[in-house]
């Protein structure tokens, strides 16, 4: 960053002020060309990337979607949407494998879900038996339970308090700070796996190479998603979630029940959280650090989708995930000079550079509603 | 009412009492525990400067930075490659490194002091540059798009330094930073010398804040904090001023980084992590009081010195044979950490030492007459008392 860019962020601040409607459309519009542009252009050229991005977008959405629900109705970002994640990954995989670090070596409990008959034979081509399934099905009702008891200890209170937005995204990052310190006493700092050995890639048509487990990930995802679409637009409570989201008071005065609203916000933040925590571990690895490094894609999705918006997070997790494969895939050379493919140091830093475009160019989003 | 009074020099007596018994019970040789709370002193007055920095931001204006290791980072790099001389083999390789050149004042052992006054300028000219264009796109937005664009700045920073492989010698770090007025003593001495000059420095910046803080830039920052749509209506020009605020704060945690590379001679990645960097710095502030410059150095003192008993708590639970709590002390120390910055917003959201109410001289000069004595926290001024920082804002974009 120099000079040149800060005088640049200045001009995109006079022209929003001096012709905000004409500014508000053509933001909207350039983004939506860009996007749509890179995203076809991706497709077209970068099938394989496409392909890998959308996996990793799709977990990226389920953890957004949880987050800008919250973000929506509460309006506070939740530091330890990432965090939470891992946690729930590592819950289901001490649900699965009943291990936990001990004095020098590991213990065992003697008591998990890969002990049940045939538990771990492979599903199909996957990597997993069904003792996996069960663990994510653990770890989504201890982290949606986590979630109310959380609301219930600490956010009510300050809810009652009437404390700022401000101090919300502090205490969540408290919490954050403890669930990794508790993954850490517990499981270690060592990278940990479901299942052990490697999970062959198939090939499909156009030349993608696809694993088996990949294919599972977005499967799921998709059934996820469809299942809170159905819950937001087709349920009493989804509209009422809606509502909340879109004017609190109103709602209120129109005798919604906000506290049960909360509840039930943080009961899907914390399920879709559990789930989007384990589809993350499959595809990567369970690694303490993973789940702060994981909310700045998780912001940026929400952000470009426009706070408030499920199918924005959506959109917006697709996007950051697939620029973050090209980003580091791709190889580009302008003048000479290389400036793509990034080091792969770099994969979430993209999210970063996504983040800082969006909030000069429309902190609104794609989808966000008006200021 | 009383055991509330008596939380802050309970907390200070503890932590005192315990980081002198605990080395000093289990060593023989008096020179060594001094040396050891000497080096826990540095240690407590450099996290102090960066707590102060933090306050001048999250304190004094409400700006949400949860990227302090960034600027803490920048800081500490900028200091040592302006001091250390240029690299030696083709294996180490980094930007910089005018240490030599910087003596020009041919008396005075200039060597000894002028390429750390260098140094610690350039650190703060740094940090603040990071931090003036950082505000450019975030700083009129909602407080929380803020802290989200520096958590992502500090990322994207530590990236920088281990994947640009000229830049700062990557992921191993630079070595061998040389420190202030290191020749004119015996090694083992030196850390008294260094002690000194942080405490200094310390103090300087102390007296600098409060200062600041009494004046009508403070009073400004502070309407701010409590009521942007008010301050603007007052005609006080809100973005300029929050930038100001952060670019000063900013140069403030790099001087405290420029500290941390002239005290521990190495610089690298893994130190600067957003735990190490920014969650501890924190906790110092909300845990000492935000919004109060001598409460942000005491919850230095009290939560480095959480720190260092439990680190040394380890040696004691060897010996009794405690071995999980021996191997998991650092990271149990952590889960205290992140549970104690939530335990004080619900419980003590002022911290330990509440934002004194008075914040000009010329309110001091006026007859007392709010409220009976004794009791000088019913003021009609005293929300920040009762509540934290309570700022409820739509977005300003």
């Amino acid at each position: 960053m120099n000079r040149e860019s800060a005088g640049f962020a200045e001009l995109l601040n006079k022209a929003r002020e001096r012709y905000p409607a004409v500014f508000e459309n053509l933001s909207g519009a350039a983004l939506w060309v860009l996007f749509a542009g890179l995203l076809i252009a991706a497709l077209i050229f970068y099938t394989q990337f496409f392909v890998v991005g959308v996996i990793f977008g799709s977990i990226i959405a389920l953890g957004a979607i949880g987050l800008t629900l919250i973000y929506g109705i509460m309006k506070f970002a939740h530091f330890a949407h990432g965090d939470m994640m891992m946690l729930a990954a590592y819950l289901a995989f001490f649900a699965l494998t009943g291990r936990i670090v001990g004095e020098r070596t590991e213990v065992d409990l003697g008591w998990s879900l890969d002990r049940l008959p045939g538990a771990t034979t492979e599903l199909g081509p996957l990597s997993f038996g069904y003792g996996l399934l069960l663990a994510m099905l653990v770890a989504l009702i201890a982290t949606v339970a986590l979630f109310v008891a959380l609301d219930r200890v600490v956010y009510r209170r300050l809810r009652q308090r009437g404390s700022g937005i401000v101090i919300f995204a502090m205490a969540s990052l408290g919490i954050a700070i403890t669930a990794r310190s508790v993954i850490l006493m517990l499981w270690g700092a060592e990278p940990r796996f479901y299942v052990p050995g490697i999970n062959p890639a198939h090939e499909f048509p156009f030349g993608i190479l696809l694993k088996a487990d990949q294919i599972f990930i977005f499967a799921t995802v998709a059934i996820v998603a469809i299942l809170v679409y159905l819950l937001l637009f087709r349920t009493r409570i989804g509209k009422a979630m809606r509502a909340t989201s879109d004017n609190p008071e109103l709602a209120r005065v129109s005798g919604i029940d906000t506290d049960q609203v909360i509840m039930w916000t943080w009961a899907i933040g914390g399920a879709l959280v559990a789930v989007a925590g384990v589809l993350l571990a499959i595809q990567a690895q369970l690694k303490p650090e993973l789940g702060f490094a994981i909310l700045l894609p998780l912001f940026a999705a929400a952000i470009l989708g426009g706070i408030g918006s499920p199918q924005g997070a959506l959109i917006g997790a697709m996007i950051v995930g697939i620029t973050q494969e090209l980003s580091v895939g791709v190889d580009l050379s302008i003048l000479g000079r290389e400036i793509l493919p990034l080091a792969p140091g770099y994969k979430f830093a993209v999210a970063f550079v996504i983040l800082i475009l969006i909030l000069l160019v429309r902190p609104r989003g794609l989808f966000g509603a008006k200021a | 009412m009383k055991a509330d009074r008596l939380i802050t020099p309970a907390a200070w007596a503890l932590v005192t009492v315990a980081i002198v018994t605990l080395p000093a019970a289990r060593s023989q040789d008096l020179g060594g525990v001094i040396s050891f709370l000497t080096g826990f002193a540095i240690l407590v007055a450099i996290f102090a400067i960066l707590a102060l920095g933090l306050n001048v931001h999250w304190g004094y204006t409400g700006i949400l930075n949860f990227g302090v290791v960034a600027f803490f980072m920048v800081g500490a790099y900028t200091a040592a490659i302006i001091t250390k001389g240029p690299a030696t083999t083709e294996y180490v390789r980094y930007v910089g490194g005018f240490g030599d050149k910087l003596d020009f004042i041919p008396f005075l052992d200039s060597e000894q002091w002028l390429p750390f006054l260098f140094g610690t300028a350039g650190a703060a000219i740094v940090s603040g540059a990071l931090a003036f264009v950082l505000s450019i796109p975030t700083l009129r937005l909602r407080e929380d798009y803020l802290a989200i664009a520096t958590i992502g700045i500090a990322e994207l920073l530590r990236r920088i330094t281990i994947e640009e492989r000229g830049l700062v010698n990557s992921d191993r770090g630079l070595i061998g930073i040389p420190a202030p007025l290191e020749d004119l003593v015996n090694p083992p001495e030196y850390k008294f010398i260094f002690f000194g000059l942080v405490v200094g420095l310390v103090i300087l910046v102390l007296i600098a804040l409060e200062a600041a803080s009494r004046s009508p830039w403070g009073r400004v920052l502070k309407a701010i904090r409590e009521d942007e749509t008010t301050a603007a209506a007052a005609g006080k020009d809100i973005f300029g001023f929050k930038v100001q605020s952060f670019v000063v704060g900013a140069m403030i945690m790099g001087i405290g980084g420029a500290a941390y590379a002239y005290y521990s001679r190495t610089v690298s990645p893994d130190a600067f992590t957003h735990f190490f960097g920014t969650f501890l710095i924190w906790a110092m502030l909300i845990v000492g009081g935000s919004g109060n410059n001598k409460g942000a150095i005491l919850g230095a003192y009290i939560v480095w010195g959480f720190y260092s008993v439990t680190g040394l708590m380890r040696a004691y639970f060897a010996d009794w044979g405690l071995e999980f709590l021996e191997l998991r002390m650092s990271f149990i120390r952590d889960l205290v950490v992140g549970a104690l910055i939530v335990t004080v917003l619900l419980l003590r959201p002022a911290g330990l030492l509440p934002e004194e109410r008075r914040v000009s001289l010329f309110m001091q000069r006026e007859p007392k007459q709010r409220g009976p004595p004794g009791e000088p926290e019913s003021g009609p001024t005293g929300s920040r008392l009762d509540d934290p920082p309570d700022r409820e804002k739509g977005s300003g974009g």
